[in-house]
């Protein structure tokens, strides 16, 4: 069974249609990365996912289930796909372990020693221990971005987003934030990533997916896609992308 | 360096503050009318006097502003969360919320005060006070909670809208994120508008003295008439210069000891 279908999914923001008709298999444990131009729909195709944006046409089915039917507990929903946002979107006005356990106390139920412990176990993992009663402002973006994944992670979701998650870093703290993903991969879990980092995208996915206007245009294992992509427009972006030296 | 130029700073200030006044003083007690001046406004004799009338007056004012501030502040802040509901199922709600803010901010404070204070005991319901001052209390609060719940609707909406999608995408309802993650920082944010009208809501108690209820303004008019000397007006105005002071190095603390714990130290 797969971990997550999309279907023939259109989003349109006003009279512009950002999502053209996504068709998306996931496997479980399967790391897909989604490559293209900004503004090619990967954000927007995330945030569809986990219903932040509502869709026009299509369906998407997650772990079996329909989440797109309108009949569906969006909060249920959401506790089990993790989202990370490029901006961290961390909470300024509480401690790293609060941010952490926010959602398992109120959304879980979980007693709050328990999610603090939980929270204590994957702040050790990531190397966050000493930073658990800190408060966002007082971590570099490195940090905050590794804070964020554990507090997604904090659900124990079945499923994580990543939304080009490196894309507001210095270039000095890309590494330690790849490497926590590398990590979650190495550990079995299924991610859907939007990224701009092709070298990244080479390492880790068992497939990458080229966005272009709204479709997912090529679709293959990362050596094909990323060395000798067949479509002219997937060529055109790598060129662009390995004259920058990103790749 | 930084030190002698921090020095200096101080000196120049200092000085030019004392010429300031001094200049100011000198206009005013060489003005042709001071000697009249002196005598109905700033009569050390007449001061002693009122003031320990005006002063247990006053503890009315105190008494109006606190009841009145404690039901402003949850009145406000429903108002506000019920203008910021999305959806257009609770177009209704947003619109009778517009509606009231309109209209309490729209007519002057003594005019729903006189309506109020004048009209609401003259219905002689069964069970409902009298007493002017208790009429005066619930003209300030629709008043001020029509101008607060601005103030908290503005810090609503100053949080980013990704705070909101962060709490959404970790399964929080709407309810919980407003609660937990958007309130929270709002309310920090609008700290110090939100003094801005408890001062002026302190000030606006001595309007309630337009309906006959004797707080430190009408004192100081009944002494006032008595003496045919004003100055237990300036005695009232000390009073409440005393109370809105502390207030508002009150809240420069409660400002700073917020940013000193979210960018200070990280234990």
């Amino acid at each position: 069974m797969s971990a997550l279908e999309v279907q023939g999914v259109r989003k349109s923001f006003g009279k512009h249609e950002v999502l053209r008709g996504i068709d998306l298999d996931v496997a479980e444990h399967e790391v897909v990365c989604l490559i293209g131009a900004s503004g090619s729909g990967k954000s927007t195709l995330l945030r569809c996912v986990n219903l932040l944006e509502p869709i026009d046409a299509g369906r998407i089915v997650v772990g079996g289930d329909e989440i797109s039917s309108g009949r569906v507990d969006v909060n249920r929903v959401r506790r089990r796909i993790g989202i990370v946002f490029q901006a961290y979107n961390l909470f300024p006005h509480m401690s790293v372990v609060r941010n952490v356990t926010l959602a398992p106390t109120l959304a879980l139920g979980l007693p709050r020693a328990k999610a603090e412990e939980e929270a204590a176990r994957l702040l050790e993992r990531f190397g966050l221990a000493d930073k658990r009663n800190a408060y966002p402002d007082n971590l570099s973006g490195g940090q905050q971005q590794r804070v964020a994944i554990v507090r997604a992670l904090a659900m124990r979701p079945q499923l994580m987003l990543l939304d080009e998650v490196t894309s507001a870093l210095d270039p000095e703290l890309v590494a330690e934030v790849l490497d926590v993903i590398r990590e979650l991969a190495a550990g079995g879990m299924t991610m859907l990533i939007a990224t701009h980092e092709m070298g990244f995208a080479r390492d880790i996915a068992n497939r990458v997916c080229f966005l272009d206007a709204g479709v997912i245009l090529e679709q293959g294992p990362p050596e094909q896609i990323l060395t000798v992509p067949s479509e002219p427009r997937t060529q055109q972006f790598l060129h662009r992308i390995i004259e920058a030296g990103r790749l | 360096m930084a030190g002698g130029e921090g020095r200096r700073a101080v000196t120049v200030a200092l000085l030019s503050t004392i010429v300031f006044f001094t200049l100011l003083v000198v206009a005013i007690t060489h003005a042709p009318g001071w000697p009249e001046v002196r005598r109905t406004f700033f009569d050390w004799g007449q001061f002693k006097n009122s003031l320990p009338e005006i002063s247990s007056a006053f503890l009315l004012n105190v008494k109006m502003f606190c009841i009145a501030e404690a039901f402003i502040l949850v009145f406000a802040l429903m108002l506000a969360v019920v203008r910021s509901l999305p959806g257009p199922v609770f177009f209704p709600l947003r619109a009778l919320g517009i509606a009231y803010a309109d209209f309490f901010r729209g007519v002057p404070t003594i005019l729903v005060i006189a309506l109020l204070g004048f009209g609401a005991p003259a219905l002689q319901l069964k069970h409902v006070p009298l007493s002017t001052t208790f009429w005066g209390i619930v003209a300030l609060i629709l008043v001020y909670t029509a101008y607060v719940s601005e103030v908290y609707r503005a810090g609503i909406e100053s949080v980013h809208p990704s705070q909101d999608a962060a709490a959404r995408s970790l399964g929080l309802t709407h309810w919980q994120s407003l609660r937990k993650v958007i309130l929270p920082q709002a309310v920090r944010r609008v700290i110090p508008p939100l003094l801005n009208d408890f001062i002026g809501l302190q000030k606006d108690t001595a309007l309630v003295g337009f309906l006959g209820s004797v707080e430190a303004f009408k004192q100081s008019q009944i002494d006032a008439a008595a003496t045919f000397n004003y100055t237990p007006f300036v005695a009232a105005a000390l009073l409440f210069v005393a109370l809105t002071i502390p207030l508002a190095r009150f809240t420069d603390w409660l400002v700073a000891r917020d940013r000193r714990r979210r960018q200070g130290v990280t234990t």
